[in-house]
């Protein structure tokens, strides 16, 4: 027996690779889709792997420091580094912002970083260039995805920097490629006002006669100080001890130090759960509607394509072919339209869409199996009502009157 | 009734019911013997087509008997459980129009019958094409449909229909859109596959052309056939 499902479609190829491409950039829009999906959620395990930590310490009752802000004295990792269980404390700052490079601005999540050596908390883990911040101040390793080049010099609020290193993979939930600097640096930065700021602050301080007591010397001076510097981080980053439960010591940082204490999994169910929710509604949106809009357009160019058939089909009939084959003729050819087009969709999402969209696409090839398998169901759904009204023709039509 | 090849026997057909029901048959009585080609003739609307898709199990009769050699197919209701299989093997159709397959070339067209009763393709394609030198479109075996004339659609569409050696062949106007010349090219085609294969063959026809080669023709009017003698001339 030959494939007349086969046969049609070499028949009429140009129909269906036309409609099997317009298909497929569906279907890889789709994959893509679900690609962004993944990559976000890739991104932020990246972020909680690459920090390096076991244990997120916060302020109290907030999700910091990804989801929400936190404010932590920056003090306070030395009071956690003597609770047992902890092998290392550190602080950290976050803040997203743009980095100036030759005039040009770059979204980065400029991220402070305590003295200290690889492997403290919050540290790039490794370079792919350079060598990591050694001076304590005006420094910077970044991502390459920032497009920085070793010794480059960039500008992050009033101060220059220079790029000592550089690493890869290292960006924020939200996909902005990551920027370290020295903690004082950055807490210096993140408290930053400008001059006339400052200038204007300085003269309220002077004019209230609380502070300015010409009886205590000194003390405007010591307040004024004080105004400008920061002594908040965002967090604490800490790793627990080999051969220690990360709850148990969660649960005793929470009990000495007042804090908000996340573990490593409670972290990503924050970002996860919480942080790229919205998106992931967004995304999920998008999926079904690109869905419900391809089975609808397979649907419809099946049932065009049976209905220029009526007659054919009537004569099958009539000679005695089987409903089973002209089942199958309709089925296959609604299947090989959806096979044309996932390749073309999966060509589309892995040499199109991954590399040129901005954010991190990851494709698993999980949920290409899964799209694949969603593709070959959806078009023998898609082909039902074809199906119907092919099994409905009345072989008498093919003879006629 | 013991006899070969095609018996009729009473076959009534009514369409609808109530007010608007139909009698397009009231009364058929035919037989054809293997190796026979008759005519069946007579005015529009007087049951013709109606009489081939009862035969060819394409529509149900109302009452009555049919018989395709020893059996029994139809005796007030259908004896044959799969109506499709019955047509495949035993049946062969030509229609007023050859609606051949497009997207099969010619061979695959003809092929196409022996295939589905389960033939291997070698063996099917090459069955079909021994009857090509036979009605003389052996050059076009390889062409698509699309490309035939007229004329040589409906000589693939009678190879379709003779293919599978059926012991019967049905033939509603096959020779309405050919020339007269061609339409008497059909019937000799059609008489020597009668004579080769012992097939029973009905034609129906309006063609002034061709009633003249009958032996034997049965007229209907009014769903009720009548017998008559043919002139039997010869068509070369
Ligand atoms: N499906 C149907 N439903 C109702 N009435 C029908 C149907 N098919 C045919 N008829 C009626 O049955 C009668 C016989 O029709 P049939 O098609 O058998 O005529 P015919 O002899 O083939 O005519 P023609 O030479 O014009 O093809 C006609 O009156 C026709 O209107
Ligand atoms: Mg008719």
């Amino acid at each position: 027996m030959i494939s007349l499902a086969g046969r049609d479609i070499m028949h009429s190829w140009g129909k269906f690779v036309f409609t099997g491409m317009g298909l497929g950039l569906l279907i890889g829009v789709t994959l893509s889709m679900a690609g962004i999906y993944r990559g976000m959620v890739d991104d932020a395990r990246v972020l909680l792997e690459n920090s390096g930590a076991d244990l997120w310490v916060v302020q109290k009752d907030t999700l910091g420091p990804y989801a929400e802000s936190s404010s932590i004295y920056d003090d306070s990792w030395r009071g956690i580094r003597s609770i047992s269980g902890v092998a290392d404390a550190a602080d950290i700052t976050y803040l997203t912002m743009q980095v100036r490079r030759k005039g040009v601005d770059v979204r980065a999540m400029v991220t402070g970083i305590t003295a200290g050596g690889p492997g403290t908390p919050g540290w790039p883990p490794y370079l792919i260039g350079g060598r990591q911040i050694t001076r304590g101040h005006y420094e910077a390793v970044a991502d390459i995805a920032t497009k920085f080049k070793l010794g480059e010099r960039i500008k992050i609020r009033r101060n220059h920097y220079t790029i000592v290193g550089l690493t890869r993979r290292m960006v924020s939930s939200s996909g902005d490629p990551m920027v370290f600097i020295p903690l004082k640096d950055a807490q210096e930065a993140q408290f930053l006002k400008d001059n006339d700021a400052i200038r204007e602050q300085r003269r309220r301080t002077e004019e209230n006669s609380a502070f300015n007591r010409p009886g205590v010397p000194g003390l405007l001076d010591a307040i004024i100080a004080s105004q400008s510097i920061n002594t908040y981080v965002n967090a604490v980053l800490v790793r627990v001890a080999t051969g220690h439960n990360p709850d148990e010591v969660a649960e005793s940082i929470r009990r000495w130090k007042h804090l908000t204490v996340y573990t490593r999994s409670q972290m990503e169910e924050i970002l996860v759960g919480k942080l790229i929710a919205t998106s992931a509604k967004q995304i999920a949106m998008f999926l079904i509607i690109l869905s419900i809009v391809s089975s609808a357009i397979v649907a419809f160019i099946i049932y065009t394509l049976t209905m220029g058939k009526i007659r054919e089909i009537a004569v099958l009939k009539l000679i005695g072919t089987k409903n089973r084959t002209i089942v199958g003729l309709i089925m296959q050819q609604s299947i090989a339209l959806g096979l044309i087009g996932f390749v073309v969709g999966k060509i589309t999402a892995t040499l199109l869409m991954a590399p040129i969209f901005p954010k991190h696409v990851l494709l698993e090839p999980l949920d290409s199996i899964f799209g694949f398998i969603a593709v070959v169901m959806i078009c023998i759904l898609s082909s039902i009502i074809s199906i119907r009204a092919a099994l409905k023709v009345n072989p008498a039509e093919a003879i006629g009157g | 009734m013991t006899e070969k090849g095609i018996t009729i026997v009473g076959v009534k057909k009514r369409y609808g019911s109530g007010d608007t029901a139909v009698e397009a048959l009231k009364n058929v009585n035919m037989h054809v013997a293997p190796g026979e080609v008759v005519g069946l003739i007579g005015p529009s609307g007087s049951g013709k087509s109606t009489l081939l898709k009862c035969l060819g199990a394409v529509i149900e009769p109302t009452a009555g008997q049919m018989m395709l050699g020893d059996d029994l197919i139809y005796d007030n209701a259908w004896r044959v459980k799969d109506l499709r299989a019955l047509r495949r093997d035993r049946i062969g159709f030509v229609f007023q129009a050859p609606y051949l397959i497009p997207f099969l070339d010619v061979t695959d067209n003809v092929a196409l019958l022996p295939m589905l009763a389960g033939k291997p393709n070698a063996e099917a394609r090459k069955q079909a094409r021994e009857l090509f030198k036979a009605l003389d479109i052996e050059h076009r075996a390889k062409a698509m449909p699309s490309q035939l004339s007229g004329g040589e659609q409906q000589r693939v569409a009678i190879a379709r229909g003779l293919v599978n050696r059926p012991p019967v062949i049905l033939a509603d106007e096959p020779t309405a859109p050919l020339d007269s010349e061609r339409a008497l090219a059909v019937i000799r085609i059609l008489n020597e596959m009668a004579q080769k294969f012992a097939t029973a063959i009905i034609v129906v026809t309006h063609d002034e052309k061709i009633i003249p080669t009958f032996k034997r023709i049965y007229h209907i009017r009014d769903g009720v056939t009548y017998e008559e003698k043919g002139e039997g001339r010869s068509f070369e």
